[in-house]
């Protein structure tokens, strides 16, 4: 056995120390007793009175969402009040009286009824729904008559609405209920079930910095559910941060009424010196504003289950051959590595094609084009002398090229779901695509040179690249937002076209005759005030009539705007191309507009 | 066996009664917190809990046959082992807050381990023949305990599991009263922990700088000059360490902490489960709703019912009555601990079995008065109630070192 001998311990000290601790437990466990005796014997009434009738509410402060304004400050997603009427817990057959009654001035149907009333019995515990979207007389009516409706609720909530619906659903985006696998998600921690988020275009990708953050305040209500009075402790709402746009909403709205009806496609301008997104619209489209917390079943199911995907962001998301919009990247790219100059000639003319081994590679105008130099080549978009371009290049170099242009990367513009260009950067991914024997090197490379073959671009990638082109600098990122202070320069990407001035001027020279030149091939929607340059674009598919393409900018010698448009299927044999005279429009408002600016 | 064990057996029959009658009404309970209306995930706590408790007695039986010679011997190797593991929880603890280690089989809490461990090695070093040297009044003899309750403290407060690191300083403390240290002392070697509160104001910082440093002067005992300064530089280290070491703090911890100083601070979040484990007690009345009845509970207004909050469940359903007689056995079982160390005097087992009370006492203290808002939210389980293996593991344990105490004394 140990015996510790403290020696400067007495006995007495000892039975102090015991004492203490035998206190102090009494202490403690005595106060524990004395303070739930005064808790559940003295204060049970008050209590069991809060438990019975759970007479504390904590009723959520909604933070207002920040507004979408675009480039002149007016509102492109705004929040309007409206009430929406839900069922607290309650008893069944309360609440199907209540339904009784109410069935007319709320304007339920039948089956709308009966439909509550079994969700009411499946979920006995959670409050739920019975109109969102309520007048201020359909509020009247039950306020009017509370003590007949002791569970129901009428609050006052914002209503996401956007003035554009269907012209911006895709830049702009919509709302829906967060779900259940996003509320278990920590990144959205914060969020309550039932809360709307951005659930596409801007709404979503800016969602942090729109959504704000809910404020509570707690009320105590009587038995009839009104409440007696405000308790302290409120927690105000943190509305969320308005988002400035870079979007022209005039030119949105035009963009979305001069769309070729009926078909399907994309069109985006930008700054070419800031990356700012003007306009970007795709069609087909939807109207947003019967998205917003909860789409009607049929709806959702009809935008899912079109085949016109109308939901897809074209813009961002469409993959396209280029066609001969990429011809003057082609032309950059022979440049750039010495292939060819301006004035380069070779040594068949065009007679309407040239032969490889037992093919015959057709140029567009079967006619033919006769002698042609890069120039003019490019105003007529000859394809016979692009094979040839493209041979002296050499397949090697040309995939270079188009490695050092990232064209199987994104443009980095801030939507969600953009997809990135496709273009195989080296050999090894035909030996790939095709096994090695699969294909031939002159085949693939005749067909990338007039923008077919193994290569499809976005709307917003070609634009972008044109960007470069139109400034003789690293194309900028495209932004949708003007959110950094107006002295930071924009994010570069690593597209840049790099020609020395001799070049790129040669090149404009050449886009602005295929434009303005009456052998050009948009000459038809030549600007009467302004100089556009720009590339027609014929892109075959194997999906029926070929896409429509033009890409372009202007004014051609000091570029305030690029513009890029598709048309699916826009371009019918013998007919003309359905994208110019889209882009030759959003050229000629945008300019006029900022005349008109000027000049105020 | 000598007399005195026999009639010791006798008591831990007593202490092993009212410790598994405490187990079995936590299962019943935790069984009850499981019981709501709202749709959940099939609930099976009261399972597994059953199952640690078996593992429990079985640690019981086997810590009981474990010499107090032996025990001081492995002491050290216990300690080193779980600061280890306390640091290797830092790098991979899993779970809520990091603070576990994944077995495989299931998770283990070594903050659990490094109590026990702590307590033993303080009961080692405190009854050094060095510490207590007849007439010896130097503070530096206390460097040693401080050092080994300081590190756990150290590495747990990092996880950081305030309401655990909490736990180490009160064991030093109770190690120091029950050897019969000078309450200067004590207040000297505890002033830095004070600091570290007071540190949140810097004047009133100032007002505790200035007691400490008043009772070197004043105080029956004085300290030597080097202890001295000692002292006032870690008062002034913790003082300078409170700020960094809040905003360290996530802010879940933050909030538990100011919404006990104010609880309307934050009253959808912590503030909210304050008012609702409040309204259960209180609507539980004399003799409860009922058990499994209680309806707070059951529409799943009561939080974290299984662990922090379920002395509210007990308090619901079972009303004054149901809390006395868990208070009762509660006081009656710590009791019992208390006269063991009492007969065990200032020893090795005397003084260990006296630290794991306080340990015991303190869990219980806080967990239920936190409950009705008389304690702020740590974390800290109820013994042989609250879900959780780990905690059950450490308590049995407790207990086996107690019956060995009494059955050597």
């Amino acid at each position: 056995m140990v015996v510790a001998v403290n020696g400067r311990m007495s006995e007495r000290e000892r039975s102090q120390r015991l004492t203490g601790a035998e206190v102090a437990l009494a202490v403690l466990f005595g106060g524990l007793t004395v303070a739930f005796f005064s808790i559940q014997i003295g204060e049970t009434g008050e209590f069991s009175v809060l438990a019975s009738e759970n007479r504390v509410r904590a009723v959520a402060i909604p933070a207002a969402r920040g507004l979408l304004l675009d480039r002149h400050g007016r509102v492109m997603a705004d929040n309007t009040p409206t009430y929406v009427i839900s069922s607290q817990p309650g008893p069944l057959q309360e609440f199907s009286q209540a339904l009784g009654q109410l069935r007319e001035p709320l304007g339920l149907s039948e089956a709308r009824v009966a439909a509550l009333v079994r969700e009411r019995a499946d979920r006995p515990f959670q409050v739920i729904v019975v109109l969102a979207g309520a007048t201020f007389e359909q509020m009247a009516h039950i306020e009017e008559r509370r003590p007949r409706f002791p569970n129901l609720r009428v609050d006052l909530l914002h209503r996401r609405t956007y003035p554009l619906g269907a012209a911006a659903a895709h830049v702009v985006g919509y709302l829906g209920e967060i779900t259940e696998e996003e509320l278990a998600d920590p990144a959205f921690a914060g969020y309550v079930p039932g809360q709307l988020l951005g659930r596409n275009g801007l709404e979503a990708r800016y969602e942090r910095r729109l959504v704000g953050r809910d404020g509570v305040r707690y009320v105590e209500v009587n038995t009839l559910g009104a409440v007696v009075r405000e308790l302290p402790g409120t927690v105000e709402a943190m509305p969320g941060q308005d988002l400035h746009l870079s979007i022209d909403m005039d030119l949105q709205q035009l963009a979305h009424s001069a769309f070729p009806r009926d078909y399907a496609g994309g069109v985006v301008g930008l700054d070419p010196r800031t990356g700012e997104v003007l306009v970007s619209y795709s069609s087909p489209t939807f109207d947003t504003n019967l998205m917003v917390g909860g789409v009607p079943q049929d709806i959702w199911d009809g935008l899912l289950q079109d085949s016109q995907r109308p939901l897809l962001d074209r813009v961002v998301a469409g993959a396209y051959p280029p066609g001969s919009t990429f011809k003057p990247i082609v032309a950059a790219i022979a440049m750039r590595a010495g292939a060819a100059d301006p004035g380069t000639e070779f040594d068949h003319a065009c007679a309407g094609g040239l032969p490889l081994g037992n093919r015959y590679f057709r140029c567009w105008d079967s006619s033919g084009h006769g002698r042609m130099n890069l120039v003019s080549a490019l105003v007529e978009s000859c394809n016979v002398y692009f094979y040839q371009l493209g041979q002296a290049l050499g397949l090697e170099a040309l995939l270079q090229g188009a490695a050092g242009l990232a064209l199987n990367g994104v443009t980095g513009v801030d939507l969600p779901f953009e997809q990135p260009g496709n273009f195989p950067l080296s050999t090894a991914e035909f030996d790939q695509m095709y096994g090695e024997r699969g294909w031939n090197p002159t085949v693939a490379e005749w067909n990338l040179s007039i923008g077919q073959g193994e290569n499809t671009q976005s709307v917003l990638s070609m634009a972008q690249l044109y960007a470069s082109l139109a400034t003789g600098r690293p194309a900028p990122e495209p932004r949708l937002t003007r959110l950094a202070g107006a002295g930071d320069p924009p994010r570069t990407s690593g597209r840049d076209l790099g020609l020395i001035p001799e070049q790129r001027a040669a090149l404009i020279g050449a886009l602005v005759d295929a434009v303005n030149h009456p052998d050009g091939t948009a000459y038809e929607h030549r600007l009467d005030r302004w100089e556009m340059a720009g590339k027609t674009g014929t892109a075959q598919n194997p999906a029926g009539e070929p896409h429509s393409w033009f890409v372009g900018f202007a004014p051609a010698r000091d570029p305030k705007i690029v513009v890029a448009a598709l048309v699916e299927h826009g371009h019918p044999e013998g007919e003309t191309h359905l994208s110019v005279p889209l882009a030759a429009r959003i050229v000629e408002e945008y300019l006029t507009s900022m005349e008109q600016m000027a000049a105020r | 066996m000598t007399a005195r064990g026999t009639s010791e057996l006798v008591g831990e029959g007593q202490t092993l009664g009212v410790a598994l009658l405490l187990s079995l009404l936590g299962i019943a309970v935790i069984y009850s917190a499981g019981q709501v209306d709202i749709p959940t995930t099939p609930d099976r706590y009261w399972v597994r809990q059953a199952i640690w408790l078996a593992l429990s007695l079985g640690a019981f039986l086997a810590i009981r046959r474990v010499s107090l010679g032996l025990l001081q011997w492995v002491a050290p190797w216990l300690y080193a082992i779980s600061v280890l593991l306390l640091v290797f929880v830092l790098v991979f603890g899993v779970g809520p807050g990091g603070s576990w280690i994944e077995l495989g089989v299931g998770r283990f809490q070594p903050s659990e381990l490094a109590k026990m461990a702590t307590v033993l090695m303080l009961a080692k070093t405190v009854t050094r023949r060095e510490a207590r040297r007849a007439g010896d009044r130097r503070l530096s003899r206390y460097a040693k305990p401080t050092l080994t309750a300081g590190i756990p403290t150290v590495l747990v407060l990092l996880q950081p599991d305030l309401g655990s690191a909490m736990i180490f300083p009160l064991l030093l403390l109770a190690a120091l009263y029950w050897t019969g240290a000078h309450p200067l002392h004590i207040l000297w070697i505890s002033s830095p922990m004070v600091g570290l509160v007071a540190g949140a104001t810097w004047w009133i910082w100032g007002i505790w700088f200035g007691v400490v440093l008043l009772s070197f002067r004043l105080g029956p005992v004085r300290p030597f000059l080097s202890e001295g300064v000692a002292v006032l530089i870690a008062n002034a280290a913790t003082g300078a360490a409170t700020i960094p070491l809040w905003n360290s703090l996530r802010p879940y911890q933050q909030d538990r902490l100011l919404v006990f100083l104010d609880p309307q601070r934050d009253p959808r979040g912590a503030g909210w489960n304050l008012i609702q484990s409040q309204v259960a007690i209180g609507s539980g009345g004399a003799f409860g709703q009922g058990y499994a009845a209680g309806p707070q509970k059951r529409l799943a207004f009561l939080p974290e019912r299984h662990t922090d909050f379920v002395f509210s469940v007990v308090g619901e359903e079972l009303g004054f009555v149901g809390v006395a007689v868990f208070l009762f056995l509660f006081w009656l079982l710590l009791r019992r601990l208390l006269r063991i160390s009492a007969v065990a005097g200032d020893s090795f087992g005397g003084v260990a079995v006296f630290c794991l009370l306080a340990a015991l006492t303190a869990h219980a203290v806080v967990n239920i008065g936190m409950t009705i808002g008389l304690f702020p939210v740590t974390g800290l389980p109820l013994p042989f109630v609250s879900y959780g293996g780990s905690f059950l593991l450490f308590t049995f344990a407790a207990l086996a070192v107690a019956q060995r105490t009494a059955a050597e004394a």
